[in-house]
C-alpha cells in the first residue's frame, strides 16, 4: 500500500459517506454540511489524478459558492419539517419507482460496457510535461472558443434572469441620491423669516 | 506525477492535524467536562424571555440576488485562470476571445449596477 492509495481510499470512503449521509440525515442543514465533505474529498480524488485545477474548482465554486448558497436556502426557507414529512410517505412510491428505473439504467449501461480500442492509450495525461492548468488555458480559448462564449452568454443570461425574476424596489423608503446630494446649494435650503412679536407666520 | 502529489504532502499533513485537533476537542468536551444538564439550563434562552418564534422565518430574496451574481463573477474568475497561467502561450485568438468574455460580462455587470440590483435597498 503506498501513500497514494491510502489516501485514495480515504478520500473514497468520506466522499461516499458525505453522499450517503447527506441523503440520509434528517436535519437539511446537516446534509448540506455532509456535502460540502462530499465535495472537498471528490477536490482530493482530482488531486490524485493529477487534476489539479479541477479540484481547486471544486473548491471555489461548489464548496464556496454553490454548497454556501444551498446552506442559504436551506437555513432561510420557511420548511415545516412535520409537513414533509407527510409529505414523504405520499411520495415514496414514486420515489422507489424513480429509483428502480436509475437502477436499471445503470445496470443496462455497466452491462454493456466496453472499451474502445484507442481508449488505454488515452488514459494517460495527454499534456505530458505542460502543466494541467496551462493545457487547459492553451485548448479553451482557442480549439474551443465557440463553447467558450457560449458559456459566457449563458453567465449573461442567468445574470438578467436573476435579477429580473427576483429585483423589487420598495418605494416606501428614501434612498440616496448622490449626485443630487452633493449638488445642494446651502443658501437655498434655508429661509430667514423676520417674525413680527405676537402675530406668527 | 509523483512530484506533483509529493508538493501536496504538506496539506494532506495539515489536513490529518487539522482532523485530530477537531476530534480531540470534541472527544474531550465529551469525557472530561462535567455534565449535569436540567430542563432550564438547557432550553433555548432569549435574552431572558422564553424563544418567541421558530429561528426559521422567510427572509428577504434580496440576499438570495447577491449570492447568485456572487457564484456568476465566481465563475468568470474560474475562467480567467487559465488563461493567466498559459497568457505567454496564447494565441491572438485566445487572447481576444477573453476579452470578448469579458466584455459580455462586463454588459451584464453594467445591466445589474443600472438596475440598481447592487443598491442593498
Amino acid at each position: 500500500m503506498t501513500p497514494i492509495v491510502i489516501a485514495f481510499y480515504l478520500f473514497a470512503v468520506s466522499t461516499i459517506t458525505g453522499g450517503l449521509m447527506t441523503v440520509v440525515s434528517r436535519n437539511p442543514v446537516h446534509s448540506v454540511l455532509w456535502l460540502i465533505l462530499s465535495f472537498l474529498s471528490s477536490a482530493g480524488l482530482f488531486v490524485l489524478l493529477g487534476a489539479e485545477f479541477v479540484a481547486m474548482l471544486l473548491i471555489i465554486v461548489y464548496v464556496g459558492a454553490v454548497a454556501v448558497l444551498f446552506l442559504f436556502v436551506v437555513m432561510m426557507l420557511d420548511v415545516d419539517f412535520a409537513e414533509l414529512k407527510a409529505e414523504m410517505t405520499r411520495y415514496m412510491p414514486l420515489a422507489l419507482l424513480i429509483g428502480v428505473v436509475i437502477l436499471m439504467q445503470f445496470a443496462l449501461a455497466f452491462g454493456a460496457w466496453d472499451y474502445s480500442d484507442g481508449a488505454a492509450d488515452r488514459i494517460a495525461s495527454p499534456a505530458g510535461e505542460i502543466h494541467n492548468t496551462k493545457a487547459l488555458g492553451l485548448l479553451i480559448y482557442d480549439k474551443y472558443i465557440m463553447l467558450f462564449q457560449l458559456s459566457g452568454l449563458i453567465l449573461l443570461v442567468a445574470m438578467i434572469g436573476a435579477i429580473v425574476l427576483t429585483l423589487r424596489h420598495r418605494t416606501d423608503i428614501k434612498r440616496q441620491d448622490i449626485v443630487g446630494q452633493m449638488m445642494r446649494d446651502p443658501a437655498k435650503q434655508m429661509e430667514l423669516k423676520d417674525v413680527k412679536p405676537g402675530q406668527g407666520l | 506525477m509523483d512530484e506533483l502529489l509529493r508538493e501536496y504532502l504538506p496539506i494532506i499533513i495539515f489536513l490529518g492535524l487539522a482532523i485530530g485537533i477537531g476530534l480531540v476537542l470534541i472527544l474531550a468536551a465529551a469525557i472530561i467536562a462535567v455534565s449535569n444538564p436540567d430542563p432550564e439550563k438547557v432550553s433555548a434562552y432569549e435574552c431572558g424571555f422564553n424563544a418567541f418564534d421558530d429561528a426559521r422565518m422567510k427572509f428577504d430574496v434580496r440576499f438570495y440576488l447577491v449570492a447568485i451574481l456572487f457564484i456568476i463573477f465566481d465563475l468568470e474568475i474560474a475562467f480567467l485562470f487559465p488563461w493567466a497561467v498559459a497568457f505567454a502561450d496564447i494565441s491572438m485568438i485566445g487572447f481576444w476571445s477573453m476579452i470578448v468574455f469579458l466584455g459580455v460580462l462586463t454588459i451584464g455587470f453594467a445591466y445589474e449596477w443600472k438596475k440598481g440590483a447592487l443598491e442593498w435597498v
